[in-house]
């Protein structure tokens, strides 16, 4: 089966999720639903059929391009909301994830930054590359998914303190709990980038670009300074600084794809 | 062929002096139930007494004869006088089905929606069964009205949001905070309304009630009532730092909780959140509290707008309430007019209109 059919399949799965949230909250009649989840988990599924096919046709992890790079950061992120989703009672969460992992899928394929078929140069060509990239990018899942709990904490504590109260308002978790979620999905973002980032360090062979490794670090500093103000600052601070670190990490992704394109992650 | 009939009162046609002298007793219902359904006009009888009412149920070939045997049987029981009859409604067939319907779904109830009454309806319906007051028809109407209550809750907003004060703070605590039990709450001036405040915020968990008053005595009472600590108003500030909530409702001409008293509170409770509930008029807190992080306050008049705007999605979900129940009501009646021939089909749930379209 191709693997853009089964990409395609996944995208509109979430986007067909998104769209029904976004109609019955339209009505006024939210209820709990299966549909959002199960729209999910079906996207899910074609997304690790797409991966699967890719790696067969790459003979390695596909993690070649930025176009790859989308859809594994797509997957990590699906991936983690249904481990985190349902721990946490967050059933939105699946309403505000579905978006963000159809955005980065329509672009991916949108956007020409897929390489064409042929040989290519890519991390398969070593071991701990391979799994330092990997790692990093489900790293960079658990920080979107914290994005995506910050959105979901803003939304909810701006409600709180304008006394407009929404129909989603009664379904969105406590903020207590967005809080909670947000601090966890920091701290575990924060741990597997430590790893991917040490996970490179073993990589001898293979000379990467000093803009990556110094956007690598970047990152990692941002985060580790935002889990160590977590102490000092206020639940919303911490909620708009992991929607603004993700939002400046993926453009400055986005950005490093121009300026070191040959380069492996 | 049997017809049901139903006779009561309720907090729309009766007072509370009316409604109590015609209420029956929790531990004499059984034994009630038999006696009225063991009459030879009434085929079964089930009886719901509630605090906002009490009605009788029962199946009967002749509904005017029903009627006369219940009012008889009220009269032996409550001295039901000719001038008291005004207070009771009388529905059979159709209207009775509908009745019930629109009771066990809350419609009918003084807080439209409210949920309470299908768990009293299933109440009289288990001690009815154990008393053997109900059979076929009884049984069959009863155990569709629960199935009705639950479509009309799971299918429309009827039971939606917070419809007073009380209920108000506490979804909006629970929104805060998630659960309540490490919550710690202040009642600051123990007014009424802030003593009914505290007893829902503790119903939900919230303990550790501090309670800090200008009458040292009034605080002792209320502390006494919520099993909390009285603490004397001058100091009531000092153990700001270990509550959750602070409900203020003090007769104070001017605001107490300013913006740098609440300033330098945060900063030595670590940012944690505090939910401030200021019932008084004039206002105890200055509302520009509201601006600072982790702070949610509501006056009463936010707390008001809250319930009053969640009653309003309630009553405007009534027309889909009763769309719905005609529905049951429709398929009900055709059972009974066919004799309980054949059984009716469950109903098939109606889809709801959106409004978008």
């Amino acid at each position: 089966m191709d693997d853009r059919f089964l990409l395609v399949a996944s995208t509109f799965c979430f986007l067909l999720g998104f769209a029904y949230t976004m109609f019955v909250l339209g009505t006024g009649r939210y209820r709990q639903s299966r549909f959002v989840f199960g729209s999910m988990a079906l996207g899910f599924a074609f997304q690790c059929g797409f991966l699967v096919a890719r790696g067969h046709a790459l003979n390695a992890c596909p993690l070649t391009n930025l176009f790859e790079v989308l859809i594994f950061l797509s997957w990590s992120m699906v991936l983690l909301y249904f481990v985190v989703g349902t721990a946490y009672r967050l059933s939105l969460l699946g309403m505000f994830t579905a978006p963000m992992a159809f955005v980065f899928q329509a672009f991916a394929m949108i956007a020409p930054i897929d390489s064409p078929p042929g040989p290519r140069r890519h991390v398969g060509s070593h071991p701990w590359l391979e799994t330092h990239a990997a790692i990093c990018i489900v790293a960079y899942g658990a920080f979107a998914l914290a994005c995506v709990a910050g959105v979901m904490y803003l939304v909810q504590e701006r409600q709180l303190k304008t006394h407009k109260l929404r129909e989603f308002f009664f379904h969105l978790p406590p903020i207590a709990d967005l809080a909670v979620a947000i601090n966890r999905l920091l701290l575990t973002g924060f741990i597997l980038l430590t790893l991917g980032l040490l996970s490179g360090f073993e990589v001898h062979e293979v000379r990467a670009a000093w803009s990556k490794i110094a956007w690598g670090v970047g990152v990692w500093i941002i985060y580790g300074a935002i889990l160590k103000a977590d102490k000092w600052i206020t639940p919303r601070r911490v909620a708009q600084l992991s929607v603004a670190a993700f939002s400046i990490t993926l453009a400055t992704l986005w950005g490093l794809n121009f300026i070191a394109p040959a380069s492996p992650l | 062929m049997m017809d049901v009939v139903c006779l009561g009162l309720s907090h729309q046609t009766a007072d509370v002096s009316t409604r109590e002298r015609f209420a029956f007793a929790e531990h004499e219902l059984g034994a009630c139930v038999g006696e009225l359904g063991r009459r030879p006009e009434l085929g079964e009888a089930l009886i719901l007494s509630t605090c906002n009412r009490v009605e009788l149920y029962a199946a009967a070939a002749d509904p005017a004869a029903g009627f006369a045997t219940i009012e008889a049987y009220l009269s032996s029981r409550a001295a039901l006088e000719p001038e008291d009859r005004r207070f009771f409604f009388r529905r059979d067939g159709s209207a009775a089905v509908r009745h019930l319907f629109r009771v066990v779904s809350g419609l009918e109830s003084m807080v439209l929606g409210e949920t309470e009454i299908l768990g009293q309806v299933k109440r009289a319906y288990g001690v009815a069964v154990q008393s053997g007051g109900t059979a076929r028809h009884l049984n069959k109407l009863f155990q569709r009205s629960f199935n009705v209550a639950k479509e009309v809750r799971t299918r429309t907003n009827i039971t939606r949001g917070p419809v007073s004060v009380g209920s108000v703070a506490v979804d909006l605590a629970e929104k805060i905070f998630g659960r309540l039990n490490s919550c710690r709450a202040m009642i600051l001036g123990a007014g009424e309304t802030s003593e009914m405040t505290a007893k829902a915020l503790m119903s939900r968990g919230a303990h550790g009630i501090f309670v800090s008053n200008r009458s040292y005595d009034r605080a002792l009472m209320l502390a006494e009532e919520t099993n909390g600590e009285a603490i004397n108003f001058e100091q009531w500030h000092e153990r700001f730092d270990d509550i959750d909530i602070l409900i203020s409702s003090t007769s104070a001409p001017h605001a107490i909780v300013t913006v740098d008293k609440l300033s330098k509170a945060m900063r030595r409770r670590g940012n944690r959140p505090v939910f401030v509930i200021d019932l008084a008029v004039p206002r105890d807190v200055d509302p520009a509290v509201n601006n600072l992080d982790g702070v949610y306050l509501y006056d009463i008049d936010a707390l008001q707008g809250i319930a009053a705007h969640s009653m309003n999605v309630r009553r405007q979900e009534l027309t889909e309430c009763e769309r719905l129940i005609e529905r049951h009501v429709d398929e009900f009646s055709g059972w009974l007019a066919n004799g309980g021939r054949p059984p009716a089909p469950m109903a098939q749930p109606v889809a709801i209109e959106s409004a978008a379209s």
